[in-house]
């Protein structure tokens, strides 16, 4: 065969949320060069934060990214309540869970249903898809849009939220309230149940791949705010030592920082990380409908995340279904603390996957220093990974068809460009 | 019937969590579907159709020199400009930088700085290009979206209302926080289209729709300081997601 040079390119990737690029090429059948490319104009978020004080990170961070503000919240009010000494327990800890499987749900019924599924069932968008699948469709939106009711109720609106805060919520809802979900939830669980057996039967494209898979792990519970960092190749290690094991470097095609592990490489976070490594904790039920399904045990096939998403939709049904019921309306809408300065570093799982901060705080409680790694900049290395290995056989398909293909891989990954843009940060090498 | 009138989304420096809100409109989404052509908008379809656009939305700020070339093509493309949210509206949360210079942050930020290609500050696009209309918020009201939508296929004007948070404090029958409590709120000089959610969750609020028509910040300011606030947190409280708007911009100049 001759050295013919072929390229693949997608100039703007849809169906992602941010700007991203995907470049190909080969030659003589063999290929060469794979590059997923973030363009996202950077936003420079860690240098914005210094100087600002405590309290507004919250509310700063969320702006990183419109579809997982709440994972942003999360994770910096761990981070500077660990700086404080607060642990914040009881109903507060629980609405935490409850606003956060909210996002879940909402987040992950966007990318399956509206981003992902399209390509499985060869649509550009699931608008076109809503013609011949409309009940699936409008199905999924009334999912997705209790998912936002709940963040809505808690935070008082479904982007950039305003009610949570350091120590807990600016103000909790009554018991009443609450229950007033109920029969949403109820519903909402219902429909995820029928819209899991249906993505369950979807051709999926046969690859496997023995994954390093990372996420959180706790003692009792499917992981959220809290828990160590495991993977299954051995990793356990608290929040405080992320920098120790991940290393970002910067690469000269992308304005989001890839991430390894230190002697390792790349590794995926996520959905699939995380039903892999904590299966044993989701509610019986959901188990039981992955075995129903077929839903492999471990799944290390990247195409099969759309499975796990909604499978964790379940889950946060089940989840919120408790929390609303054993709810008891706090005395105090947030604990007491004190501020003090010093270093807190916290992990929570947003919907794409570990989101790690850390800040260093002055004694009056202002910010000196900031860094953010979020999940699709530790998945970016992940996803090129997985393109340079699938593209031998995904080029024999016709280009059209390689191409869409191609996005598709990139999709598994639900990738959030605007998030992996804004961080990206890394203090300037030692010397 | 004509042809379906053609919808364009565009963005620049930002969250896309104003491009979001429409795919946050559940209940609406198929209809719009059925409205209009959704003829780019990446977020959402792999499908492009080419312009020109009836409506173009725009979301985000210029921040680099790509950005800056590519917003006047993006122009020409749409009869109608609308921008959606602070960043498009006032340059956003990242026009915070325009006061220290890109330089400077980039370096904190990334290892290799020559890799990257940003500008000095971070503008709105009203600043570049004109535009038919700016809604505000960060983010913006989806049902507000909406409106400004339907708007301009019914080819009149939004009814947006440009009064402060105040107004809907009252009609939401709020017992102001800053009279009863002291609590330092933005809400007498941001504009409406919130529901005044913050003051409703007991907090005060801190201007994500940007400043009202003919703000009175340096009353409010006096006013903070009155409160306790030093001068420097008077200055940040007034500078978060639409600081570099010009009302909130000057507050610098009028906290003496």
């Amino acid at each position: 065969m001759s050295e013919k040079t072929r390229e693949y390119k997608v100039d703007y990737l849809a169906r992602v949320e941010g700007e991203g690029a995907l470049y190909i090429k080969v030659r003589g059948g063999e290929v060469v060069d794979v590059k997923f490319r973030i363009f996202e104009p950077p936003r420079l978020f860690e240098a914005i934060l210094i100087g600002r004080m405590y309290h507004e990170i919250p509310d700063i961070t969320a702006r990183i990214c419109g579809i997982c503000p709440i994972a942003y919240q999360m994770s910096s009010v761990h981070a500077i309540e660990q700086i404080f000494g607060v642990s914040v327990g009881g109903p507060l800890r629980e609405l935490r869970r409850l606003v956060y499987c909210g996002e879940w749900i909402e987040s992950h019924f966007l990318h399956a249903f509206l981003l992902h599924l399209p390509d499985f069932l060869g649509y550009d968008d699931a608008i076109q898809m809503a013609k011949d699948h409309p009940e699936q469709v409008k199905t999924a939106l009334r999912v997705k849009k209790i998912g936002n009711d709940i963040v809505a109720l808690l935070g008082g609106r479904e982007v950039h939220p305003i009610n949570v805060r350091v120590g807990g919520f600016y103000k909790v809802p009554t018991k009443d309230r609450l229950y007033h979900l109920k029969n949403d939830l109820k519903q909402g669980k219902q429909l995820t149940i029928q819209l899991l057996e249906w993505v369950s039967k979807l051709d999926f494209p046969e690859f496997e791949l023995d994954y390093e898979f990372v996420s959180l792990k706790h003692p009792r519970e499917y992981p959220q705010n809290e828990g160590l960092i495991v993977s299954n190749r051995g990793l356990e290690i608290s929040a405080d030592e992320f920098e120790e094991y991940f290393i970002e470097e910067q690469v000269q095609h992308s304005n989001a920082l890839h991430t390894y592990i230190k002697g390792r490489g790349s590794y995926m976070v996520g959905p699939l990380a995380r039903i892999n490594l904590n299966r044993d904790m989701l509610y019986d039920g959901v188990r039981e409908m992955l075995q129903q399904v077929g839903f492999p045990q471990p799944c290390i096939n990247p195409f099969m995340s759309i499975i796990a998403r909604v499978a964790e939709t379940l889950y946060a049904f089940e989840e919120s279904l408790r929390i609303v019921d054993e709810y008891v309306e706090p005395e105090r809408p947030a604990v007491e603390y004190e501020v003090k300065g010093g270093r807190g570093c916290a992990c929570t799982e947003a919907p794409r996957g570990i989101l790690y901060h850390r800040y260093d705080l002055s004694p009056d409680g202002k910010v000196v220093s900031a860094k953010i790694i979020p999940p699709t900049a530790q998945n970016q290395k992940r996803i090129e990974d997985d393109l340079r290995i699938m593209a031998p056989s995904i080029i024999k398909l016709p280009r059209q068809k390689a191409v869409w293909r191609f996005e598709q891989a990139v999709r598994n990954y639900d990738p959030c460009i605007s998030c992996a843009t804004h961080f990206l940060r890394f203090e300037l090498d030692e010397e | 019937m004509g042809r379906k009138p053609r919808l364009a989304v565009f963005k620049f420096a930002s969250c896309d969590g104003c491009q979001l809100s429409l795919l946050d409109l559940e209940n609406e989404l198929l209809a719009i579907g059925e409205a209009l052509k959704i003829a780019y908008f990446l977020e959402a379809s792999r499908r492009v159709l080419r312009g020109p656009y009836d409506i173009g939305l725009v979301e985000g700020s210029i921040s680099t020199p790509h950005d800056l070339e590519y917003i006047k093509e993006v122009r020409q493309r749409c009869r109608k400009l609308v921008t959606i949210g602070a960043c498009a509206t006032a340059g956003g949360i990242q026009a915070l930088r325009n006061w220290k210079g890109s330089a400077e942050l980039i370096k904190y930020v990334y290892p290799t700085p020559e890799y990257l290609e940003t500008l000095d500050k971070s503008t709105p696009i009203s600043e570049h290009v004109s535009v038919d209309f700016e809604l505000r918020g960060c983010p913006i009201n989806k049902y507000q979206l909406l409106e400004v939508i339907s708007a301009f296929l019914a080819g009149r004007a939004p009814n947006i209302p440009n009064h402060s948070v105040c107004v809907e404090c009252k009609l939401n029958g709020n017992v102001c926080i800053m009279v009863a409590k002291g609590v330092p709120c933005l809400g007498p000089v941001t504009q409406a289209g919130c529901g005044a959610l913050c003051p409703s969750y007991s907090r005060g609020c801190y201007g994500c729709y940007g400043p009202k028509e003919s703000a009175n910040t340096a009353f409010l300011s006096k006013h903070f300081i009155r409160l306790g606030m030093s001068k420097e947190e008077t200055i940040r409280f007034f500078h978060q997601f639409n600081a570099w708007a010009s009302e909130f911009r000057k507050v610098e100049k009028e906290v003496v």
